[in-house]
């Protein structure tokens, strides 16, 4: 038998005296000197104080910059054209992987939910479709996590992050023809990955059920389009590298590492097994698709403002510390699990850590957008990335209380925890996603979007639907706690108390999904319209 | 250049740790406890394709097979079972621990309910025993049959008449078969006190 507790306490002693020696010489080095200046490095030279949002037209933009004008601490008002895209060139270069990774993502988007809905609905009506084996329940259900997850996120995330990196290190996208090939590998990754677990092909592990092989195409075709992306920071042109920069180049860094010590085959067992299972879970959260929504934020959020972030040097403690804590919460999913005690205090610890760098970004995505809440709802691209901030905030503070044993105790096992994810993947990135979408489109293409009020409505419903979904479930959730702990109430009647809130669900997902084809047939009717306006992008 | 390798080194080295914390220093601990200590019998093969059916119905998305200790909530007093042990995670692969309890844990669903015809009639119909059930019914693991082709092997369903309208006799395939005996296997009942006494006979 190993000492392997203390073994534990000298190594976490020395890793913090080794971090404390290395902040004291980047102080000494400069390293965290960086002030306004760098936060003005998403701009182009005439930038600042000029709002930007190619879904609004000349009027509403107008009116949109007078009112930004009058808040005192807007700054010195620039005399550029805002209509005008001042990244034309760079946006040429990423103009096409871009445009096939986020039609992709859309696709798999639509694909995900309609899964997800029918998921739901078996929950109501547990003898429908039940006559063959795709369509069960246990099926539907990693269908639907791996489209949304490996489909529509990850690939939104790839599109939105290789459009943003080459406009912040002021460069061409390079190997743009590897990222395309990657793109469509990855897409074949996807079909063949959903066909096998339609016939039964799985390895059996929530957030990894892929087979291992068809995952080794996602790696891949992963380092494909992540490789373009690191080359390009390589030959920037810039002397700092903008926060987002940070949070996509060690996401693409990270992503590698966890898949693939998740997906090696028989090495794992037991409940070592499960540890690696959730370790692997949260850090694709936390390490990949919260990297991918806040670089947006941190890009649109200023951009759209025409004003830079709150506190630049906030930003990169928040980075580091999310690195820091972010990959070691994994465990907390087994509290009260036979796993070493150790092991669940540690995650417990880092999930309450997590507020640090929670509350360095919350503050500068808020603090930023401070003083101007009035006019989020006037710009759909700022209202979808404001909302999706917002949720962020929320999320993670739930997820650290949920993380204490007490209150762990109550919510695990139970539905509630199901709406915690939600909102996580799509009150916090998918909305961050979607408000990227209406910005990007039309600066790749030069086109206006059709009909802007659909955005509206696609805002309304996808807010509205899973507003229904985590009240109600979080509330059916919270009751099913309650009574799983009271050993007066026979399991048949917690169940049979559980269904109500299932229903609402149903129906908070009905809109979510209706939202969606609200979305995609937008994007379809904007590239189909040809609604050409040169001031908005490409030539 | 050198600030951006560095910054790659950091990212991946800050991982790399976390790695080793939750991957590499569990695997050296559980490596010892996974053991067969306490001589659980080794799933025959009816019970290991019970299992892959298991998994490949993802029935991990709703069950739980970890019963926790008293202090977490009354898991034993609703009879299922004592707290879950490393070892008794000896054979599973893929692991099925879950983290959902839309329906109950299962970890010794094989002591709690030992009725082979039961399991058989809820894997069909779970409504026809339990009246507020969410749970699929999984009539692809079943074929109906006219009662007079019945063969001497067949495993025939005592299902209630209102739940099969058919007219016909419903007749459990392989599949039904195997995991039902996975289901009735799950029996992790051996105390864990005789589990120390093996352990202070490891170190001796």
């Amino acid at each position: 038998m190993l000492p392997i507790i203390p073994i534990l306490l000298i190594i976490t002693f020395l890793v913090s005296i080794a971090a404390l020696l290395i902040l004291i010489w980047s102080l000494s080095k400069g390293h965290f000197n960086m002030g306004p200046e760098s936060a003005k490095i998403l701009f182009a030279n005439d930038e600042v104080g000029s709002p930007e949002d190619p879904t609004l037209d000349d009027n509403q933009l107008k009116s949109f910059k007078n009112e930004l004008v009058q808040v005192k601490t807007y700054p010195e008002t620039s005399h550029t054209d805002e209509r005008k895209n001042s990244f034309q060139e760079i946006d040429l270069s990423t103009y096409r992987v871009t445009k096939y990774l986020l039609i992709s993502s859309i696709f798999w988007l639509v694909l995900g939910s309609i899964f997800g809905v029918m998921t739901s609905f078996k929950f109501n009506y547990p003898d429908w479709l039940t006559n063959y084996y795709g369509l069960t329940f246990g099926v539907l259900r990693p269908l639907h996590l791996s489209s949304v997850i490996y489909g529509w996120l990850s690939m939104a995330g790839l599109g939105v992050s290789i459009w943003m990196v080459p406009r912040l290190v002021k460069t061409k996208l390079r190997m743009e023809l590897l990222a395309i090939v990657g793109t469509h590998i990855w897409n074949f990754g996807m079909v063949l990955g959903l066909t096998a677990l339609f016939f039964g092909f799985t390895d059996g592990l929530e957030w990894l059920e892929f087979p291992w092989a068809i995952d080794m195409l996602f790696v891949i075709s992963g380092a494909m389009i992540g490789i373009p992306i690191l080359t390009t920071i390589k030959y920037r042109n810039v002397g700092h590298l903008y926060v987002s920069v940070w949070y996509i180049g060690a996401a693409l860094v990270w992503f590698p590492i966890l898949f693939f010590i998740a997906n090696f085959p028989g090495v794992h067992f037991g409940v070592e097994h499960a540890i690696v299972n959730w370790w692997f879970a949260h850090n694709v959260l936390g390490l990949w698709l919260t990297p991918f929504g806040l670089s947006a934020a941190y890009y649109f959020i200023p951009k759209i403002l025409g004003r830079p972030i709150h506190s630049y040097q906030l930003s990169l403690l928040g980075f580091w510390s999310l690195a820091l804590f972010y990959s070691q919460v994994g465990v907390h999913h087994l509290i009260g699990g036979p796993v070493p005690t150790w092991l669940v205090t540690l995650s417990i610890v880092t999930s309450v850590m997590m507020i640090i760098p929670v509350l360095a970004v919350a503050i500068n995505h808020h603090m930023t957008v401070w003083g101007y809440f009035r006019l989020v709802p006037k710009s759909p691209t700022l209202l979808f990335i404001v909302t999706g901030a917002m949720f962020y905030t929320l999320t993670s503070f739930q997820g650290s209380l949920q993380s204490l044993r007490a209150v762990n105790q109550l919510f695990h096992f139970t539905h509630a925890t199901v709406a915690h994810a939600h909102m996580g993947v799509y009150g916090f990135v998918s909305m961050i996603m979607f408000g990227s979408f209406y910005f990007i489109l039309p600066r790749i293409t030069g086109f206006e979007w059709p009909k802007k009020s659909l955005i509206k409505w696609h805002y309304i419903f996808a807010v509205g639907g899973f507003l229904i979904y985590f009240i109600f479930l979080s509330y059916g959730g919270l009751i099913q706690g309650l009574e799983m702990l009271d050993i007066n109430i026979d399991f048949d009647t917690i169940v049979k108390n559980t269904r109500p809130y299932l229903y609402a669900r149903s129906i908070g997902g009905t809109f979510m999904m209706l939202s969606h084809f609200i979305f995609a047939y937008h994007v379809w009717a904007f590239f189909k319209s040809k609604n050409k306006n040169y001031s908005l992008g490409r030539i | 250049m050198t600030k951006t390798i560095g910054f790659i080194i950091a990212a991946a080295g800050i991982l790399i740790y976390a790695t080793i914390l939750l991957v590499g220093v569990p695997y050296l601990q559980l490596k010892d406890q996974t053991i067969d200590v306490y001589n659980m019998p080794y799933p025959n093969e009816s019970e290991q394709r019970g299992h892959e059916i298991y998994v490949k119905n993802g029935c991990v998305y709703c069950h739980s097979m970890q019963p926790r200790d008293k202090n977490f909530g009354p898991d034993a007093e609703r009879g299922w079972g004592r707290a879950a042990v490393p070892s008794d995670y000896a054979y599973d692969y893929p692991h099925q621990l879950g983290t959902m309890r839309t329906g109950p844990d299962l970890h010794n669903i094989g002591s709690r309910q030992a009725s082979k015809d039961w399991h058989l009639v809820h894997l069909y119909q779970p409504r026809a025993v339990l009246k507020n059930s969410v749970m699929p019914a999984y009539r692809f693991l079943y074929e109906e049959k006219d009662s007079d082709k019945i063969e001497r092997n067949d495993v025939v369903v005592k299902i209630d008449k209102k739940y099969n309208k058919s007219g016909k006799v419903i007749v459990a395939k392989q599949g039904a078969v195997d995991l039902v005996n996975y289901l009735l296997s799950l029996r992790r009942d051996f105390p864990t006190d005789q589990l120390k006494i093996f352990e202070k006979r490891k170190e001796q």
